[in-house]
């Protein structure tokens, strides 16, 4: 990702740290803490748990605990996430964690457009931000408008995208999943299953429920889809909003969750293909949740 | 092991307090009047560098000035053990009563633009660093005239150029090498003293933060406040190494008597120079104590002799050893000096009665400040779906 930035910026501004994630993640909240506005890299977001320590309690709260006294302009990123065939250390993803701290804001990109909107955003931000890349993304090609071209295209973190619009059921997901879910939604079509609405989170934090809940008051139905383990994820979040708002009185069905499953990461292949949803794991719940009623 | 313990106390006394080989003074206007010591050379101890000169030359109004900092600190911490034990102050208070000495020292051999970022002793550097005494005392009160509007506590007092006031142990030293990086970075002919005890002294960060300073020549000096205790745990039980100064490998370092508020001001000063000479980060060890325990929450007492501690308050005290200089070569009187310690606590009391005065944080501020105002979230939640505040 930062390939060809050293030579555009200088070796001052482009800075390669020893692998000491504690130290440099230390080194570069203090330096946002004392004006400058860093953008920290991590080879990938299971290293940053060595970091994690500064990352929540130096960068997320302490503009909070000096009542406003001390700012954190830094911006977090790296992949995030599964990639392939690295095993159980190397493909955890840390939405769900980041997503809780009050402090922080937390964006996962899809595409092109989410990847330099989210993180031109982000740095822009005044705020600690996490940017959860996904590395399997970045050999991935989209087009990109004219617009977002521009030099100061920015997209407004806390907002999500739909990225195709439905009626019959809303498919919600973030970073890779959403190619997934686009994909599952176009079969579905095609096969005249249903015509699904696909919403691309962009942010975790915070989650644009608001676009969450108009789309189920028109589907009346929800599946949410992650790479991340079941428990306590970013699935189980949007479930509890939607119980707690109006949307749940416009529910046809319970919401499901497609997560990652709840098990390491294996090595093999024919094992990793289990450990993360996929196009036709997302059609198959799609199409089973088509088929309940409640109360039926 | 008692009595080799009492041969080492022996040995920091005659340091700190064995008379000064000459004292010269300038006969002109009592304001101006420079004055000059000379260390004991048991003062400073060097690893890969020179030692601090023992020639320290300094005027009346800076001793004068010193003696009072130490004091009204003293004060300080003396009404907050008090306001703990009257049960006003809650959760963590951990007081600096006895280590005076540096950060009275230190902020005389740095100015406004230097940084400084410590751990949770840190109301001793708040105040020495711009923070009032009463936004102090608010804040341990958590009230609303709080250095932090009461949002946090004992160990979370900023200023423009002090970051805390910091919880985790050992954290605040990878930020202080950042707060250097950033001035090397903007250019600024300051530099950043990060402390940490001799407790954080083994943690990893310490060492990830040592590396990258000494990589980049950050204008960083790491101090470790060694007050033989980290926690409840002696430093050699701690340490395999108990030579804080000479942890830094290939960051030279100097051992400070650190009960000597002269000599810590010499040091830091030194350091200082050394820093910004582009000469990379340089590590002081102040050695120094604490008469109280780790926090209010330990007597202090089951892991020391009271022995222990009666002698270091009665032989090494940094305030009657800078009061026994003054006298003994005339820079002051001992009503003058009567007159700053009468004055320090009347302005301390003061500040007391104020901090109790000071309201409770208004409700509103339990949401502000989460994010940065201009850059917030649409709202947050609270206890429940119904407690929700929209920005």
């Amino acid at each position: 990702v930062s390939k060809g930035l050293l030579d555009k910026f200088g070796p001052k501004r482009v800075i390669d740290t020893p692998i000491t994630e504690s130290g440099f993640c230390g080194l570069a909240v203090g330096s946002a803490f004392a004006g400058l506005r860093p953008v920290c890299e991590f080879m990938t977001w299971n290293f940053a748990m060595q970091a994690i320590d500064q990352i929540v309690n130096s960068a997320a709260k302490t503009h909070y605990m000096s009542g406003g006294n001390v700012n954190c302009p830094i911006t977090f990123r790296g992949p995030n996430g599964a990639a392939a065939g690295v095993a159980a250390q190397h493909s955890q993803c840390f939405a769900a964690w980041y997503g809780s701290v009050p402090g922080l804001k937390v964006v996962s990109p899809w595409n092109s457009e989410d990847a330099k909107g989210l993180l031109k955003a982000a740095i822009r931000d005044p705020n600690p931000v996490v940017v959860l890349e996904n590395e399997l993304m970045y050999g991935e090609h989209f087009p990109m408008s004219e617009a977002a071209l521009s030099k100061d295209f920015v997209i407004e973190i806390g907002k999500a995208k739909i990225e195709k619009e439905g009626s019959d059921i809303t498919i919600v997901a973030h970073s890779r999943s959403v190619g997934f879910a686009l994909e599952a939604a176009h079969l579905l079509e095609k096969e005249g299953v249903c015509k699904a609405e696909v919403i691309n989170l962009r942010s975790i934090r915070p989650l644009d429920v608001d676009t969450i809940i108009k789309s189920v008051k028109k589907t009346n139905r929800l599946v949410t889809v992650e790479g991340g383990w079941p428990q306590y994820g970013v699935g189980s979040e949007i479930c509890a909003q939607i119980m707690e708002s109006e949307a749940f009185d416009y529910l046809d069905a319970p919401v499901v969750r497609v997560t990652g499953a709840d098990i390491p990461t294996p090595y093999a292949q024919n094992l990793e293909t289990f450990a993360f949803p996929d196009t036709e794991v997302i059609a198959r719940v799609v199409t089973r949740s088509l088929n309940k009623k409640i109360g039926a | 092991m008692l009595s080799s313990q009492k041969i080492n106390l022996a040995k920091v006394a005659a340091r700190a307090f064995v008379a000064p080989r000459a004292v010269r003074t300038f006969a002109s206007s009592a304001v101006a009047r420079n004055v000059n010591f000379e260390l004991h050379n048991a003062s400073f101890e060097a690893y890969k560098c020179d030692v601090p000169s023992l020639d320290v030359d300094i005027t009346k109004d800076e001793l004068v000035k010193m003696y009072q900092n130490m004091v009204v600190m003293r004060r300080i911490e003396m009404a907050s053990d008090g306001l703990y034990k009257a049960k006003l102050i809650r959760g963590f208070c951990h007081l600096c009563t006895g280590q005076e000495a540096v950060a009275v020292g230190m902020e005389s051999a740095l100015t406004k633009e230097d940084k400084i970022i410590t751990a949770y002793r840190c109301h001793g550097f708040t105040y020495m660093r711009g923070g009032s005494i009463v936004s102090i005392l608010a804040e341990l009160l958590g009230r609303k005239a709080g250095i932090s509007g009461g949002k946090g506590g004992s160990m979370h007092m900023f200023t423009p150029n002090f970051f805390g006031g910091n919880g985790i142990v050992g954290a605040q030293v990878p930020l202080g090498a950042g707060i250097a990086f950033a001035q090397k970075y903007l250019d600024h002919k300051a530099v950043t003293f990060a402390l940490y005890g001799d407790g954080a002294s083994n943690q990893g960060q310490v060492f990830e933060a040592y590396n990258m300073a000494k990589l980049w020549d950050l204008p960083a000096v790491f101090v470790c406040e060694n007050n033989r205790y980290g926690m409840g745990t002696a430093a050699s039980r701690s340490s395999a190494n108990t030579s804080y100064f000479k942890r830094g490998d290939y960051i030279p370092g100097v051992k400070v008597n650190g009960m000597d508020v002269l000599a810590v001001r010499q040091a830091c000063a030194y350091a200082k120079e050394w820093a910004l000479a582009g000469k990379g980060p340089l590590l002081l060890e102040m050695e120094t104590y604490r008469y109280g325990g780790h926090s209010m929450s330990d007597p202090g007492t089951t892991y020391r002799t009271r022995e222990e501690i009666q002698y270091m308050r009665s032989n090494n005290d940094p305030i009657t050893g800078l009061k026994q200089r003054l006298l003994e070569f005339k820079v002051v009187t001992e009503d003058e000096l009567k007159a700053i310690d009468k004055a320090a606590r009347a302005e301390v009391d003061a500040a007391v009665e104020e901090a109790k005065a000071s309201p409770e944080p208004e409700i509103e501020t339990f949401w502000t400040d989460v994010y940065k105002k201009e850059a917030g979230i649409p709202y947050l939640r609270g206890r429940e779906p119904q407690e929700i505040h929209h920005y």
